[in-house]
């Protein structure tokens, strides 16, 4: 079946099986491999990108839905070449140690800041609640969500 | 201190390819032409294979070859081994039941490899993977660890009692007469529960054999590409030793797992050549990890503590039997002894210990290192036997642990189960943690959250933890089948910048920034400028690779001794090009300087002159890069105190933990940042074992916790932020450095800590993991609570 849909910005189109996962179209037919994939049962989070604007975990959706929809990855989330406030916080913060959860954790909370821009850390961490991390025990990915929350209103109030 | 040398949070170099998705994970390479392996696992946890059928799997569409336990035979394929030889008391060897590549007449366990498929794409191997039969005499199971000595079943035929060893470490007269003289014996049994590791990136590999240079490449997720390349060359026999690369790229975490020798990933290696040199790939899948990844833990213990009437511990005896699963992994011999027992000295003056492990072979996945590895069960049972001690003795059991510190003045300290602690303050340490912790404070704590009907309570643990395991001569002498030095090379370029090839691997632990910190701070170079490279066979010196919380401790100290040797070899160049005596050039600060004056070339000067030597001395080498390799004379002994606070909810026996004060003595360290992080995550995989965590088999032997859906994994809502101190450090003197591990402390540490604090909270220790069900059960059980009500 042939797809045509927006990845990052940019029209693509492929040919895929009824089966093919949209995690698997990115990686395998885009090579966008940022995407992850961390289990077979939609719970780790690893492969979370944008669709339509909205977190989606790309292991649990078939290609073909995609299928004129706009997909972001973390491979599109920088602008211009300039680091989104979560990437930049994740650093700061050392919210990564293996960075295989890394771009799930960062398309998930993004989704998250957009809908709450200053949650809670009770908020934080029952939103990362299909979010898996083996290393960091969390403490500074919260931490880091935290911090891009903070600066991305302090961004917004400036450019009132 | 440079700005981004030694002691300095630098924020790590390696985060740029993570955080925008540039990261190479094994999955993430794609090699031209590549065929695609799905492996055909038993359904059964213990049966005879009658038959393989391969006719209708060879049929479907795209299937490039089907390979099972015969044809491994056929090409004379070496079997998967242990490379520690364990003695039991009466000084026979371990039995190590046979572990072929693909199983062979019997299968041993749910997930025991059976045959390989390679196919065109993944979804034509996985179809045919489905097609191919093969038909089992089902056996019955020995599953339960507990009764695995008298079970009728025999994991290994030719093994009595599925016993693989019945092994002793330390004076069991001396024990035996202070339990005589005792003025109180605390006894306790204990389950230490049984683990699946779970980095988060499944393990993977791509072989690769080339028929132009009869040589092979095997992409992998490995801890230590330079072990896997020894053993699947020396013990397998795919390949020899220099015609094998093998490259780790990025991986995504091991905690242990991706330690092992697996079958798997020899299987790939060995089917590209016979299908005539495509390129393999095999990827687990969650549900394989599950039941492939070697587990972690699995033991059951019998403890008794001696003490005299002030509550000073006489002697402490232990008797434990260890799960090895169906077949010994790859150090699986050597956890839950020389990594167990000896640590059961824990912080104390203990004069007498005594402890004797029996391992046994069951119809389960095979367990070896995970996180913390021995230790973390040795620290469990003594830090919450200390407290039952301490309650069965009316004493605090802040008191009791006071009572029987090692005291400061005693290092470096013999404890009477082999190990010698080199430096200590664990007083002082605690003091410390139990300070930020407010203990004093807590009777008021207790009483605001009874007023809101919940039980808090207040838990202590203080572990200690042996890293960087070595000498090589003396883990030779107790059977390691392997050295334990770690290898580097320091390399300048003509224009000044530095790679530094390491022998141990990043996965997680920041070595590409740890390391260039190092190297920073040795040379007077700018942290920038500074290049780690590791995970490749064909280009880092051979080294041992990362566990055990190794990798600065010993591979650090490699690259400390290579800067060293660039040091004295500049100061020879310098001394030529200042015109000075050699013995009168000082390095400091990245500048050769001639001792009270103002001559001086920088270090950048010195390397060019080495590679572009038209001014040079004679007879010297030119270039300049120098290899290192570093054997410690002991371990590292890091410890620490860990203070956990919860709150119980007597309705639902759902567990809060509402603080968490962790102080740890690693010596000195590199970066603070990274440091804590580490604790970080070994504090969340403890409060996992405590908490969550535990695998499930029912009786026929499935698996039946196989899943996220069905193994509790720790949530970021599951925990709380953590109170880390790692400024208390005593340096080690194993390495110039003065560092110790600091990766498994938290994991070490924390399940006692939690454990404690339920039973402080409800009067009864419940079994781990606590799960709300088990914690409401207890309460309903608890004479502390009936007498209150």
């Amino acid at each position: 079946m042939r797809i045509s849909l927006t990845v990052n910005g940019k029209p693509v189109s492929g040919e895929v099986e009824p089966r093919t996962l949209l995690v698997e179209f990115l990686r395998n037919q885009l090579g966008l491999t940022g995407t992850h994939v961390g289990c077979d049962t939609s719970q780790c989070g690893c492969c979370v990108v944008h669709v339509d604007g909205e977190s989606v975990k790309s292991c649990t959706m078939l290609a073909v839905q995609a299928d004129g929809c706009s997909v972001t990855t973390i491979e599109g989330l920088a602008k211009d070449g300039e680091l989104h406030p979560l990437q930049r916080a994740f650093n700061e913060h050392h919210g990564l140690q293996c960075g295989f959860c890394t771009p799930g954790m960062i398309m998930s909370a993004a989704d998250l800041l957009q809908r709450n821009p200053d949650p809670t850390e009770h908020e934080v961490r029952e939103w990362l609640e299909g979010n898996l991390c083996r290393c960091t025990g969390y403490h500074n990915i919260v931490k880091a969500i935290l911090a891009a929350a903070q600066s991305m209103r302090a961004m917004a109030k400036a450019a009132e | 201190m440079a700005e981004k040398g030694i002691g300095a949070r630098v924020p790590r170099k390696e985060d740029l390819r993570f955080i925008t998705g540039r990261g190479h994970y094994t999955d993430d390479i794609n090699l031209p032409g590549q065929a695609y392996a799905v492996f055909v696992r038993s359904p059964h946890a213990h049966a005879r294979i009658k038959r393989i059928d391969k006719a209708s799997a060879l049929s479907m569409p795209g299937v490039l070859a089907v390979l099972d336990g015969q044809d491994v035979a056929a090409d004379k394929l070496g079997n998967l081994v242990c490379g520690w030889l364990v003695k039991s008391k009466d000084g026979s060897p371990m039995k190590m039941g046979k572990h072929p590549l693909l199983a062979q007449e019997k299968v041993r366990y749910v997930g025991d490899r059976v045959a390989v498929v390679v196919a065109e794409t993944y979804h034509q191997a996985k179809d045919a993977a489905e097609k191919l039969v093969v038909e089992y005499e089902e056996l019955p199971a020995v599953v339960d660890l507990a009764k695995a000595h008298d079970s009728s079943v025999l994991v290994h035929d030719e093994i009595p009692n599925n016993l693989c060893y019945d092994w002793e470490l330390g004076d069991k007269a001396a024990v035996d007469a202070a339990f005589a003289k005792a003025h109180h014996v605390t006894r306790a049994e204990f389950v230490n529960n049984r683990l699946v590791p779970n980095a988060l990136e499944p393990r993977a590999a791509i072989g690769h054999w080339d028929p132009g240079q009869d040589a092979y490449t095997l992409h992998m997720t490995s801890q230590n590409p330079h072990v896997h390349r020894l053993v699947i060359s020396a013990f397998i026999g795919i390949a020899p030793e220099h015609k094998l690369r093998v490259v780790a790229p990025d991986v995504g975490g091991g905690f242990g797992s991706k330690i092992f020798i697996y079958g798997e990933e020899c299987v790939v290696l060995w089917a590209s050549k016979k299908i005539g040199g495509r390129p393999v790939k095999w990827t687990a899948e969650r549900s394989e990890s599950f039941i492939t990844d070697a587990h972690g833990r699995d033991h059951v213990t019998t403890a008794e503590l001696a003490l005299d009437a002030e509550g000073r511990f006489l002697a402490l005896r232990v008797n434990t039997k260890a799960n090895l699963g169906a077949y010994m992994s790859t150090f699986s011999s050597c956890i839950p002894t020389y990594l167990y027992a000896t640590l059961l000295a824990g912080q104390y003056k203990t004069p007498a210990i005594y402890c004797n492990v029996r391992a046994y072979y069951t119809n389960t996945v095979p367990v070896d290192a995970y996180r913390g590895a021995g230790r973390p069960e040795a620290s469990f049972l003594l830090e919450t036997l200390v407290d039952q001690a301490a309650i069965e003795m009316r004493m605090d059991p802040a008191d009791i642990r006071r009572k029987n510190f090692i005291p400061k003045d005693a290092f470096p300290y013999q404890t009477p189960v082999a190990l010698v602690y080199d430096t200590g303050d664990y007083a002082t340490v605690f003091e410390e943690a139990l300070r930020i912790a407010d203990y004093n404070g807590f009777p008021a704590r207790r009483a605001e959250s009874e007023k809101r009907g919940k039980l808090r309570g207040i838990g202590l643990s203080c572990y200690i933890e042996a890293c960087g395991i070595a000498p090589s001569a003396v883990v030779g002498s107790l059977g390691a089948g392997v050295g334990l030095w770690e290898s580097a090379k320091v390399r300048f370029t003509h224009t000044g910048k530095v790679q530094v090839l390491t022998g141990t691997h990043t996965h997680g632990q920041g070595h590409e920034t740890t390391f260039a910190q190092l190297v920073a701070d040795k040379l007077g170079v700018p942290f920038e400028d500074v290049e780690v490279i590791h995970g490749d066979t064909d280009k880092t010196p051979v080294g041992m690779g990362t566990y055990g919380s190794r990798s600065l401790a010993v591979g650090g100290e490699a690259i400390v001794k290579a800067c060293e040797k660039i040091i004295a070899k500049g100061k020879k160049i310098a001394a030529h090009l200042l015109e000075a005596s050699e013995a009168d050039i000082e390095f400091k600060d990245g500048k050769f300087t001639v001792a009270g004056t103002d001559r001086s070339k920088t270090i950048g000067e010195v390397v060019f002159a080495a590679y572009v030597p038209h001014n040079y001395p004679a007879g010297l080498e030119p270039g300049m890069e120098e290899t290192a390799f570093f054997d410690p004379p002991n371990f590292t002994f890091p410890a620490g105190t860990y203070v956990c606070e919860v709150e119980v909810d007597p309705q639902t026996g759902e567990v809060d933990i509402v603080r968490f004060v962790a102080v740890d003595d690693f010596g000195n360290v590199v970066n603070p940042m990274i440091v804590e992080g580490q604790v970080h995550g070994g504090l969340v995989q403890g409060i996992g074992q405590a908490l969550l965590e535990g695998v499930r088999y029912d009786d026929s032997g499935q698996l039946l916790t196989g899943s996220y859906m069905d193994y509790c994994m720790p949530r970021a809502s599951d925990v709380p932020f953590f109170e880390v101190v790692t400024s208390r450090g005593t340096p080690a003197v194993a390495n110039s450095l003065g560092v110790k591990g600091c990766g498994e402390a938290g994991a070490i540490g924390a399940p006692a800590a939690v454990i404690n604090a339920i039973r402080n909270a409800i009067g009864v220790r419940v079994e781990m993991p606590a799960t709300p069900e088990r914690v409401w059960r207890a309460i309903q059980q608890s004479p502390m609570l009936k007498a209150a009500e």
